[in-house]
């Protein structure tokens, strides 16, 4: 049993695939989920690969290395569009769990609830995994596949998160809902990304967490807001058929019920603050 | 060991130092800094980052220690709180302002929350609220309900005392105990055990009833390294049981043949550190064998429903009653009446630190050194359990991370005790924050069934009252609940003609114990609803309904007991009229112009609680000494678990004996050196210690004058060595080291005992059960967001008669801390046994969940009370939460009739489900 800290990628993937160590970031789900008497093998923490730090960007969008906090996505510069993920940075249970936390550990846990999870789908955030065999991208929806499970091989490391460039008049959004105001666990989310041009919505992008085993984009309702008049905004909430790809279940937390009621309204708002965002829906 | 695995030790720099600390592989760096490096300063609450105690800083960034891998350290600079305030001037002021407010209470969340605010105040010196909740959002307080927390880090004044003053009855000055609660150094349960003691873990049953069989546990133990010892039922030495109330003690350290509720305990492994760290509790050698369970008394009470305890037909396990007058005669001739239904589920305590202890034999006695409110009572209950002469048992209180009644009953204090008189070592034992929350006690669910009469000009006229609390598996404080309601469901109204009766049903449930108000306030959620309800029928604005009814001086209670003096729940509601006019009319305005889903309400509640035992004997002795060399000592055994009785009792014992606060140094309480200060309970501490604390001063003067043959309105000055006696123009020395000391070395000593005069209750509840009443009126202003059936609170105003504000900071921290408790009981708060038993599913309210509380003093001083105090621990948050349905109700039309009110069960209701 051994706590390896890698400083280079290579070296990570060695140990990886000879070790078969599992693998911790920020650790803020991994050391609550820790049981008692639990036996634990090699921990590999990544946080100090420089490969997996930092939000740069280039021609072909934005990589935000796996290892960067909620903190440091909170508090860098991002386009209009990002408000999607910044928000959620924000509302990550609280400050010492931002300043821990991890955007790849987030989709990694896969947990039905992850914040982190509903703004990458509506960025269409793809995901970077890399291996000796070599690295591959694939769209954040085909890499989580249910709850608590990944494509992730286990030779395999999250190493970043490429989000494409936004168009012109994209804004973001994203609307929490839970019991308490902070250290919360969402009842639903919704995160949308917007795009306005001139008086109209050109795209939409809108994803609902917690109200399904993965959270999922309503691609239904996209369609149904493309082309909308901003000053139609206040009015236009999902449909319950715009809104069956969700599956919620009642829990501690909420019923099945409430959470689809919840997310229509939330729907709204998240719409309204994403067109906000993206400079257009000023008259609502 | 962890070197034969090839790593090298970890280094960082903690608190300026450098330090080299071997651990092994992803320890918890909390762990690491308490018991290898000696930073007990950092606090460990849930091991699970929900509730942030154990916040240090990482390189400036503040992250839950528990959280931390150990080897993440590596190359860091850490710093705790005890770092930070010894060295950082930052820190220092924000500590020096954190005393002012009396933002510290039970002081154990001060370490999150002092290290959090550093964090943020290096960033940004003079922060807003909403920077500062957004900054502590991760840190929980149970005890002060954040508002005195934001006042110190946002630098807002405090108005203290002058520094130099008397600090007497009626002076806010600091907490005599605050200092070392900034510091760190405040010694809590888990905090006193030297490294490497033998640890104990528990093994609990994993079902709400089980039958269970043991293997052969000689040779398990045999096969296993590190185990120190087993402890079952077998090893209990006196009586397997235990209970606050000895008529109905029922409950055994542990269960034999079969567990009754979830978390019970069955036996228990004493081993290395090493060893029960790593322990999986299900290797432990018990089978079990599932049973057929009653969780809920409908249950339980149903044909064939398996019995809890033999003799306890039904499960019934008792009934209180209170009758005047005629209540159903009452109703039927009232002009109107209103009915209605009312459900509370379980509410854990939540305090933030879990119960922990040490124990050790010396000479053959065995010392507890745990966190209680009960000193005494836990040496009665060990003196059973233990077989032992109580001469052969010393109870050593640490200090209490919030109580809030849970740690009335014994916990861990059998094991502990067993453990160590076993093994012949010592031995130490922390709850989880999952064990503390399946095994203690918990307020009772509630199910109120009311029904209120009144004449058409809004006098009450009949009220019938039948509550059915679910009192889980054992008695504990269930009887004083049951016994309690009914002398209190008619809030602090004139009502001639009533009936209350009050069921205690147990079931495999944790126990139903003491919480902050013993059922008092879920029977004030069904009065103060239906006043409402009454109101609005009647078309009388609801201040003015309760004033009309508010019990006066000279006006029976429903017990018959007539109060010639000190009633001042007309007083609090008066104070209230300013607040509840503007903010009703605002909330019409508001809800008039608004175009948005959010509807504003303004709600009021009242409340009233007896203090002390119930026509019980409930005495305090509280006892003094003065040395040769002029130091003043006090025995002040009552415990202080963050309400602040050490610093009050103080300041009332010095007030009587004529000498500054700062003069008196305090022995705390230990059985073998302080006497009975009762229990910290009931809200009697203030009223019965303190009023010892006056008795035992004002002997203590009257030692000292009548040595000079001085009047009793002399000066007093304290120096080295003697007494300066100034009486009128005569000036008297004392010199000290003249006198014969006794046997404590005191060459002037005293002490005082005060008992409260009640009169016992007959079968018609008629008597005098209590010598003072507390009074409270709260008002709730809300805001429901109708489309999601959210609620956000926008100012609460409690208005408290606490006779004598003995110290008026600590009652704002009560009141806010109270309030904010009534919150949680009213927005988000259920325990459910197997699925909210850790701090993340079981929801505490955070600091942006609480809005700025007003309080307003009102000093109705009680001819009982010391200098005319009265209690206030439990009154603070029995308003709250009906203020806050009532709030509700005006804003959005919906009459909330169960809590906690959840978003979804808010929604159902908007939509008429």
């Amino acid at each position: 049993m051994a706590y390896l800290v890698p400083d280079s990628l290579h070296e990570a993937l060695t140990l990886l695939r000879d070790r078969r160590p599992q693998v911790v970031a920020g650790c803020t789900d991994v050391l609550p989920a820790r049981r008692r008497g639990q036996r634990s093998g090699d921990i590999l923490d990544v946080t100090r690969l420089p490969a997996l730090r930092g939000i740069a960007h280039g021609p072909q969008g934005w990589r935000i290395g796996a290892a960067t906090t909620w903190a440091e996505i909170a508090a860098t510069p991002l386009p209009p569009a990002f408000a999607a993920l910044q928000e959620a940075a924000r509302e990550v249970g609280a400050v010492q769990i931002q300043n821990a936390g991890t955007i790849a550990g987030n989709i990694c846990n896969a947990s039905p609830a992850a914040d982190g999870v509903p703004p990458l789908l509506a960025l269409r955030a793809e995901v970077e995994l890399a291996s000796h065999a070599g690295t591959r991208r694939l769209p954040l929806e085909e890499f989580i596949t249910g709850v608590r499970r990944t494509t992730r091989a286990p030779d395999e490391l999250v190493t970043a998160l490429h989000l494409p460039h936004p168009a012109p008049g994209e804004g973001g959004a994203f609307v929490k809902l839970g019991t308490r105001s902070s250290l919360v666990i969402s009842i639903a989310m919704v995160a949308a990304v917007v795009r306005i041009d001139r008086d109209r919505i050109a795209e939409a992008r809108i994803a609902v967490g917690a109200c399904s085993p993965v959270a999922r984009r309503l691609p239904a309702w996209e369609s149904a807001l493309q082309g909308r008049r901003l000053d139609e905004l206040a009015g236009l909430r999902p449909d319950p058929g715009h809104l069956s790809v969700l599956s919620p279940i009642d829990d501690i937390r909420a019923t099945a019920a409430y959470r689809i009621e919840a997310v229509r309204e939330l729907c709204q708002r998240a719409l309204v603050r994403a067109a906000n965002a993206a400079g257009g829906a000023d008259g609502r | 060991m962890d070197g034969e695995h090839g790593l090298g030790a970890t280094r960082f720099t903690l608190n300026g130092a450098s330090v080299a600390v071997v651990a092994p592989p992803g320890e918890r760096l909390s762990d690491t800094l308490r018991e290898r490096l000696g930073a007990r300063d950092v606090k460990i609450g849930c091991n699970a980052g929900d509730c942030g105690a154990c916040s240090v800083l990482i390189d400036g960034q503040v992250v839950c220690s528990c959280l931390t891998p150990t080897q993440k350290a590596e190359g860091r600079r850490i710093e705790t709180v005890g770092g930070l305030v010894a060295t950082d001037p930052l820190a220092q002021a924000l500590a020096g302002r954190f005393q002012d407010h009396g933002a510290a209470q039970c002081g154990f969340c001060t370490p999150g929350m002092v290290t959090a605010s550093v964090a943020l105040l290096r960033e940004v010196p003079q922060p807003d609220e909403a920077a500062i909740t957004r900054a502590l959002g991760g840190v929980l307080c149970r005890c002060t309900g954040y508002r005195k927390i934001i006042d110190a880090v946002a630098s807002v004044p405090a108005t203290l005392a002058e520094a130099d003053a008397p600090g007497h009855a009626g002076a806010a000055i600091r907490r005599l105990d605050g200092a070392q609660k900034l510091a760190g150094t405040e010694a809590f349960g888990d905090d006193v055990a030297p490294p490497d003691t033998l640890e104990i873990l528990v093994i609990r049953s994993p079902f709400p009833r089980a039958d269970f069989t043991f293997g052969d546990l000689d040779a398990w133990r045999a096969g296993q390294d590190g185990i120190a010892a087993v402890l079952t039922a077998a090893d209990v030495p006196g009586r397997n049981v235990f209970g606050v109330i000895p008529a109905f003690a029922d409950q055994p350290a542990f269960a034999e043949g079969i567990a009754r509720f979830r978390g019970e305990a069955v036996a228990a492994v004493v081993g290395t550190p090493a060893t029960i760290r790593a322990f999986d509790p299900a290797s432990f050698p018990v089978t079990w064998a599932e049973l057929p369970a009653v969780q809920t008394p409908p249950a339980a009470e149903a044909s064939g429903a398996p019995l809890l305890h033999e003799g306890r037909a039904g499960n019934l396990m008792c009934k209180g009653f209170v009758a005047c007058g005629d209540a159903e005669a009452a109703l039927a001739g009232a002009d109107v009446t209103v009915e209605g239904q009312f459900a509370s589920g379980f509410v854990e305590h939540a305090y933030i630190e879990p119960e922990a202890g040490f124990a050790q034999v010396i000479d053959g006695r065995v010392e507890i050194h745990a966190c209680t409110q009960a000193p005494v009572m836990d040496l009665e209950a060990m003196e059973i359990l233990l077989g032992m002469d109580r001469a052969r048992i010393r109870i050593l209180p640490t200090a209490v991370g919030g109580g809030f009644g849970s740690k009335l009953d014994i916990s861990l204090q059998p094991y502990l005790a067993l453990g160590a008189l076993k093994t012949g070592r010592p031995v130490r034992m922390a709850y989880s924050r999952t064990e503390s929350m399946q095994s203690t006690t918990k307020r009772h669910p509630s199910d109120i069934r009311l029904r209120l009469g009144a004449t058409r000009d809004g006098i009450l006229k009949g009220c019938d009252f039948r509550g059915t609390f679910n009192t889980g598996a054992y008695a504990s404080w269930g009887p004083t609940v049951a016994n309690r309601v009914p002398v209190h469901a008619s809030g602090p109204y004139h009502i001639a003609d009533y009936r209350a009766e009050a069921r205690a049903i147990h079931t495999n449930c944790p126990p139903s114990g003491a919480f902050r108000g013993f059922g008092v306030p879920q029977a004030a959620i069904a009065l103060e609803s239906l006043l409402d309800e009454l109101a609005a029928k009647l078309a009388i604005d609801p201040l003015e309904l309760r004033l009309k009814n508010a019990l006066t001086n000279g006006a029976p209670t429903v017990c018959g007991q007539v109060f010639a003096q000190g009633v001042g729940i007309r007083a609090c509601l008066e104070a209230l009229r300013p607040a509840w006019q503007a903010e009703r009319a605002a909330a019409a305005a508001f809800n008039r112009d608004t175009d948005t889903a959010l509807r504003r309400g303004v709600g009021i509640a009242s409340g009233w609680y007896g203090c002390g035992n119930t026509s019980l004997p409930n005495p305090s002795t509280i006892k003094a000494g003065i040395r040769a060399d002029g130091s003043i000592t006090l025995h002040q055994g009552a415990m202080d678990i963050g309400q602040g009785a050490n610093t009050v009792i103080t300041q009332l014992f010095a007030t009587a004996l004529g000498v500054p606060v700062a003069r008196v140094a305090l022995i705390g309480p230990d059985t073998d050196v302080t006497p009975d200060a009762g229990k910290t309970s009931a809200s009697r501490q203030t009223f019965v210690s303190g009023n010892a604390a006056r008795l035992c001063g004002q002997a203590l003067r009257a030692e000292v004058l009548r040595a000079v043959n001085a009047s009793e309105g002399a000066a007093l000055t304290v120096t080295p060595g003697a007494i300066t006696v100034d009486d009128g123009s005569s000036r008297h020395r004392i010199a000290l080291d003249q006198l014969a000391a006794d046997a404590d070395g005191y060459v002037l000593a005293a002490s005082g005992h005060y008992d409260p005069p009640t009169k016992p209750l007959d079968a018609n509840g008629q008597g005098e059960p209590y010598a003072q009443f507390g009074y409270a009126a709260q008002l709730v202003v809300a805001e429901v967001d109708t489309a999601l059936g959210t609620i956000r609170l926008r100012r609460i105003v409690a208005a408290h008669d606490v006779g004598l504000a003995v110290n008026p900071m600590l009652v704002e921290g009560q009141i806010q801390g109270g309030v904010a408790q009534g919150i949680g009981m009213a927005l988000m708060e259920e325990y459910i046994p197997g699925r909210t038993e850790n701090l993340h599913d079981y929801l505490i309210p955070t600091i942006g969940d609480i809005p700025p509380i007003e309080p307003i003093i009102i000093e109705e001083a009680d001819a009982h009370g010391p200098y005319g105090a009265k209690g206030l621990g439990e009154h603070v948050l029995i308003p709250t939460a009906p203020a806050i349905l009532n709030a509700v109700a005006h804003a959005c039309g919906v009459r909330m009739t169960s809590v906690p009110v959840t978003p979804a069960k808010l929604a159902a209701a908007l939509a008429g489900d």
